[in-house]
């Protein structure tokens, strides 16, 4: 083994290459997330899908990752020059067209207010607008699903009308239960797991959002596109 | 076939996890020290990734149904066989009815229980990990419990261990040349500056010079580590992105937080730096309580200490069955 294995306290900067707005940087030694730091809308995050398709086609690819308007890329082995590495990733979403994927249309039944609509009447008062109004807003918009993450089978839902963005809670319910709807800053999703969580509640929805015995264990994928059907409003 | 005779809570199935599932928001999960998991499954000749129980909580007890070998790795926790001693890193055979035992860990915190043929959990995902979040995989996607019988995966052509056994070197010792040894009881931990290392400002130093200590709030999702605050000069709102274990990241609060086998599959908060994937296994071993600092390592640091590593694990293999042969030859 060489000496240089050893030798471990040489200080290093952090590698953070950037161009044109998008940068990309280490987590440990065998991830890289690149990051589209311009606006947060469709247009970058289909970069981002067109981005992942051609990653996950390299060889020394394991995982990938799609974030909001980010790209986490999980390799196989750690490499031996990460800025090689870092500019082959810079290239390839210069290189990515963007595309749309051809997803499915989800329609979630909800049941707008009630016991699960914890944030509710914190919506009203930070937007202004009535529970009705609130509940109107969120059932007309069209969805994206940008991406997964942070729970299994949660979907990242995109196209929020601004009227009732709810800044993520400080302090998160403890006790949330599976199918909330929520809202969390520009974002809305279904809760799939019972428990902590930091986002608004404004009702309840039944749908099974993940079956790890399934072929398909998560329900949505990015790309699709998720409207609300209200089944009661209950307030 | 094993029976769980006694058990505490959070002890699992694990194997090497299930990759692949992150961009759907699943966990990867996975044993908390891999490396102990690869040796003694090498050892035994099983699939490197062979299913093994995991083993975190003390006193535990199970019973062998058939005649098989096994070897326990990681934690030095003075098991005992019908009541005799069996040392750490040592495969012995073994016949049915014989019951193994596991002690409080003299060193190190986790214990792995590798068998001959690895435990036959149905696999979930492409993994028999028991995935606590998703409460599925393992065994019924909880805890082991009293009681509980688990099969065990076929052997093609097992090896034939002497009676006194055969033991692997510790890799503590068999690895230290590519390891930093403890400084005063304090772990050394390489990590990589990460992605918002350079806004955290003055702090950042502090962030490697000063040693953590490993909080109560510490479980196989993540270590809470306590000590001077660290915070970024500005506040940064950041959009959420898919993390790995061993990304480090600062909360409000200022203490960082190490996400662990069971980490969050996507994160907000800054990452002032990530554990190197070599370096893991010994955090998967440090007690609550503990001392650790991070040492910054490069890249290609971590690149050769993953390849020594490997080499590490490939000689085991060979050397098992090579001296297991040679054993039965002489017979």
């Amino acid at each position: 083994m060489s000496a240089s294995v050893v030798k471990i306290t040489q200080p290093v900067e952090a590698l953070a290459l950037g161009r044109n707005g998008v940068r990309v940087s280490p987590i440990g030694s065998r991830a890289f997330l690149l990051e589209a730091t311009g606006e947060f809308d469709l247009a970058s995050q289909r970069r981002i899908w067109a981005l992942s398709r051609a990653v996950e086609l390299w060889s020394e690819t394991l995982e990938i990752v799609p974030g909001m308007t980010n790209l986490l890329v999980v390799l196989k082995m750690t490499p031996e020059d990460p800025e090689l590495l870092a500019l082959r990733l810079l290239d390839a979403w210069e290189q990515a067209e963007s595309i749309d994927l051809a997803g499915r249309t989800i329609e979630i039944t909800v049941t707008y207010g009630g016991e699960h609509a914890t944030d509710l009447a914190a919506l009203c008062d930070r937007s202004g607008l009535s529970d009705r109004e609130v509940i109107r807003i969120h059932y007309e918009g069209t969805y994206r699903v940008f991406a997964l993450g942070s729970a299994p089978g949660f979907g990242y839902l995109h196209g929020l009308d601004p009227r009732i963005y709810m800044p993520r809670k400080t302090v998160p319910s403890l006790n949330m239960a599976r199918g909330c709807v929520t809202i969390g800053g520009m974002q809305t999703g279904v809760a799939v797991l019972t428990g902590p969580n930091g986002w608004n509640s404004i009702g309840f929805a039944e749908l099974q959002m993940f079956d790890p015995m399934s072929a398909t264990p998560a329900v949505m994928a990015p790309g699709d596109t998720v409207r609300f059907v209200p089944a009661s409003i209950e307030l | 076939m094993i029976e769980i005779i006694q058990t505490g809570p959070f002890n699992t199935v694990q194997d090497l996890g299930r990759t692949g599932f992150r961009n759907i928001g699943v966990t990867t999960s996975g044993a908390m020290d891999p490396l102990a998991l690869k040796v003694g499954n090498s050892l035994l000749g099983n699939e490197t990734g062979a299913a093994v129980l995991e083993i975190q909580t003390y006193p535990f007890k199970l019973r062998f149904a058939k005649q098989t070998s096994f070897v326990v790795t990681g934690a030095d926790c003075g098991a005992s066989l019908d009541g005799r001693m069996v040392q750490p890193w040592c495969a012995l055979p073994i016949e049915a009815g014989q019951v193994l035992e596991l002690g409080q860990p003299r060193v190190g915190t986790r214990a792995y229980i590798c068998i001959a043929g690895g435990i036959d959990v149905a696999a979930v995902m492409g993994s028999r990990s028991t995935s606590l979040r998703g409460a599925f995989g393992g065994s019924d996607g909880r805890f082991l419990s009293t009681g509980d019988v688990l099969k065990l995966g076929e052997v093609s052509t097992a090896l034939n261990f002497p009676a006194t056994g055969l033991a692997v070197i510790d890799p503590a010792y068999a690895l230290a040349y590519v390891y930093p040894a403890n400084e005063d009881g304090v772990l050394l931990v390489r990590a990589i500056p990460a992605g918002e290392h350079a806004l955290f400002g003055a702090d950042a130093e502090r962030f490697w010079m000063q040693t953590w200590k490993i909080s109560t709030q510490s479980d196989r999702t993540g270590y809470r580590l306590m000590g001077e605050p660290i915070k970024p000069t500005t506040p940064v709102e950041m959009r959420s992105h898919g993390v790995v274990s061993g990304v480090v990241q600062v909360p409000p609060s200022g203490e960082p937080i190490i996400q662990m086998a069971d980490a969050n599959t996507a994160g907000g908060y800054p990452k002032i730096a990530g554990v190197i994937e070599a370096d893991l296994w010994r955090l998967g071993q440090a007690r609550i309580g503990s001392r650790l600092r991070f040492v910054r390592a490069t890249h290609a640091q971590a690149a050769s200490v993953e390849k020594a590593v490997a080499a590490f694990i490939d000689d085991v293999r060979s050397t098992s069955r090579m001296v297991c042969d040679a054993l039965q030859a002489m017979k």
